[in-house]
């Protein structure tokens, strides 16, 4: 009977409204809501939802608990897990993870695994019971470990090796502990007070401490962590924070800024609020460059600090890199998508300011060895899109900063770090996950790294011993 | 929290703090910068590092009143803390990697304009400390607004004084100063100059006409200094650079001053906007 239920939608912000505010988006289940589409799930003997995620949350074991109405219960299994589940209820890709493997999704809808996960996390939040009360960390072994970045990967890897007892010190370049999640992710997507916060406040209940201002490879080296402050592991979850160019005529005039530097000033920065003192500029048009996700908040942000904003991909719609349902709240919030278009040079005027990007129309051709179609410039075909502003959203590479300063670590062609399948890196008793060895991927992927790197360490400590 | 320890006054609007960041202090080097943010809406501003002292565990950082952030980080006293204090940033003066053989062979000029005589103090000092030739420039536009004097004379061969208006020192521009010790037979190797952009662009084309070589550190926009956000970039010889991780300090002949000069003005309207609104924060408390 169960099954015969549909997924209970979810209420969003109006987009005619949220178009001028940083509120977020989606407004998420409440407990009716909530308990009506835990009911929907099977709690199938072969999980394919488990599998399927990343850092192997218990799903059916914590929708079971909640769909008995134990949402404490459901809190703590999640916790066995997860340090971070409100936010990975918000910014995982579900579709293609959890959701993307459950059985009803076959004939029907999937449960929605990732709301229900959200509501889980933020019930508890306002209930005001912390996490680390239900993980139940064991008591210290004495052994230290650093982790550098306090991100996905960072967070994942020093919330499991504190549970374990383990002496944990995460290291922070940033003012601000979160990574991507604080200078990357929009407030509208991601809510930073009201719940990240509290999510890395859960991480710090575990015994885990947090050091920011200190960059690994400037301020100290991995060599004076192991060498001279005790240090007897590293974990680098340093993620990918190197902005790319096109290199393409007139990138660097004034209007033209990296995504990096757009979403930094905005989200880790607060420069959407009057009382913050850093300066962002939008200007009254605003073209964004690239199609991942990254591009649709920037493309985002620009609109909600009152710019027309343009969205210029050199492939279709269809290619787009973004998840679907950032493409479709972007779409709906009146971001327009110039596809099949790539720009050649950013025109300038006579005071060195953007003021045009010059494209060229692109057609698809022949797949390339990702599969995808690639685009093909045709010839004659350039034109003047008018703007103020440039955003530049190609993607990110890994930071050289550590891999530069560090003896014995190996890094890829593409700058990333070389490390197995457990995290270990070319060098002993260092581990690395993340973007940081993958290059830029998803937060929950960081997050699976981190703890597949946590129990690699844990391993390499005892065999140490 | 860094704990401010002592300020002074240098000119009515260039100010002197020691602030307490013992992880800075231990790892920083002639050449290099850190950022502040004062507090928790401020911004991060970048400054250079006038001094280290590994072993008190602080650094000295000398600041100039120009907007609302810099004039929020001067309001701040003794015994009050800054949020945050991140570094030391970008890449060590080239001379601190030189070997011995090399470094010993080197005569040096640097050229100081203004609030970018304090990053020459570390730099000329480490020279002398290591037995390497220098003689500093400092220049102003007026007598009351030199800084360092003191400071630098002890730590160099030779310092001339030069100022705009001729109240002290040698009457005129550091260029025209440095074309004249040239001209008088000082063998210099290798220039640096550090002061305002566009002091640095007409330096570098002094340097250039004397065939002398030169270094300058650039002080662009930056939000992270760790090479995330791009705000700094700026060409040399005709590249795409960072300045907060493959400077701040450049040959000089190979900047494009003019572009870097138009970038550093990239938010001025905004600022703008911001100063008009800035609720000033000196003497708060009293």
């Amino acid at each position: 009977m169960a099954n015969r239920i549909p997924r209970v939608p979810v209420r969003e912000q109006d987009p005619k409204v949220r178009a001028t505010n940083f509120d977020e988006v989606c407004y998420g289940y409440n407990k009716e809501e909530a308990l009506l589409e835990a009911s929907r799930c099977l709690n199938c003997k072969n999980p394919r939802c488990m599998t399927a995620c990343p850092v192997s949350l218990q799903i059916p074991r914590f929708i079971a608990e909640l769909a008995a109405g134990n949402i404490a219960g459901a809190a703590a299994v999640i916790a066995e897990d997860s340090s971070l589940p409100a936010v990975c209820g918000r910014v995982c890709p579900q579709e293609t993870q959890c959701e993307g493997s459950c059985i009803l999704g076959v004939k029907g809808e999937p449960v929605a695994i990732g709301k229900l996960e959200r509501f889980v996390a933020d019930y508890s939040r306002q209930e005001g019971k912390p996490a680390a009360e239900n993980a139940g960390a064991k008591a210290k072994n004495g052994h230290k470990v650093a982790v550098i970045g306090s991100g996905p990967a960072g967070l994942a890897c020093a919330s499991d090796l504190a549970k374990w007892g383990y002496d944990v010190t995460v290291f922070e370049a940033l003012h601000k502990a979160g990574g991507v999640l604080e200078y990357g992710i929009p407030e509208f997507r991601l809510p930073k007070d009201k719940v990240l916060k509290h999510e890395i406040d859960d991480v710090r209940a575990l015994g885990v401490k947090i050091e920011t201002n200190v960059i690994v490879g400037r301020t100290i080296t991995i060599d004076s962590l192991m060498d001279k402050e005790g240090f007897e592991a590293v974990f680098i979850g340093t993620g990918a924070g190197l902005p790319k160019f096109m290199n393409i005529p007139g990138e660097n005039l004034n209007g033209v800024f990296s995504a990096n530097e757009f979403l930094t000033r905005n989200n880790l920065m607060k420069a959407w609020r009057e009382d913050y003192l850093t300066p962002i500029h939008a200007g009254k048009k605003v073209c964004v460059v690239g199609g991942g996700n990254v591009a649709m908040d920037a493309a985002r942000t620009a609109l909600r600090l009152g710019a027309e904003v343009h969205i210029v991909y050199r492939r279709t719609e269809a290619e787009l890199p973004a998840r679907r349902e950032e493409v479709h709240h972007a779409a709906e919030e009146g971001i327009i998508f110039d596809m099949l278009t790539n720009p050649v040079e950013v025109i300038g005027d006579e005071k060195g300011w953007v003021k045009a990007l010059k494209c060229i129309k692109m057609e698809l051709g022949e797949p390339d060895e990702s599969g995808r179609r690639s685009p093909v410039p045709v010839a004659g075909s350039e034109f003047e899109i008018p703007t103020e502003t440039v955003i530049m959203a190609l993607g990110t590479s890994p930071n050289p900063l550590i891999s530069k300063t560090t003896q014995g670590l190996e890094t890829s062609k593409r700058g990333c770090l070389v490390a197995n399948e457990e995290g270990a890196t070319t060098r002993p008793g260092v581990f690395a996950g993340g973007d940081a060895v993958t290059g830029a991927a998803t937060v929950i992927l960081a997050m699976g790294a981190g703890r597949t790197a946590a129990k690699a360490i844990d391993t390499y400590l005892k065999q140490q011993q | 929290m860094y704990q401010i320890l002592s300020k002074d006054m240098l000119t009515p609007t260039i100010c002197r703090m020691t602030v307490e960041a013992p992880r800075l202090a231990a790892a920083a080097q002639p050449g290099q910068f850190l950022i502040v943010r004062a507090d928790e809406k401020g911004e991060r501003i970048p400054l250079t590092i006038s001094d280290f002292d590994a072993k008190r565990g602080t650094v000295t950082i000398v600041t100039q009143k120009i907007g609302a952030s810099s004039s929020d980080i001067i309001a701040y006293e003794p015994g009050e803390a800054f949020n945050d204090v991140v570094g030391p940033l970008g890449l060590p003066s080239e001379f601190t990697e030189m070997d011995a053989d090399k470094l010993s062979a080197m005569r040096y000029i640097f050229i100081a304009g203004g609030v970018g005589t304090a990053p020459v103090y570390p730099q000329a000092k480490w020279l002398h400390d290591h037995g390497v030739a220098v003689d500093v420039i400092i220049g102003a536009k007026t007598k009351d607004l030199l800084i360092y004097k003191d400071e630098m004379a002890a730590v160099c061969d030779n310092l001339f004084i030069c100022t705009d208006d001729g109240s002290e020192g040698f009457h005129g521009m550091v260029t025209a100063l440095l074309e004249k010790l040239v001209a008088e037979g000082h063998n210099y190797t290798q220039a640096v100059a550090i002061g305002p952009m566009i002091m640095m662009k007409f330096t570098t084309l002094t340097a250039k006409k004397l065939g002398l070589p030169i270094v300058v550190s650039l002080n662009t926009l930056m939000v992270d200094g760790t090479g995330m956000c791009g705000a700094c970039r700026v060409s040399v010889g005709g590249k795409t650079r960072f300045a907060c991780v493959e400077g701040p300090e450049f040959d000089g002949y190979l900047v494009d001053f003019d572009e870097a000069m138009r970038r550093q003005g990239q938010y001025k309207a905004e600022e703008a906007e911001a100063n008009e609104k800035h609720v000033c924060k000196i003497g708060r408390g009293k």
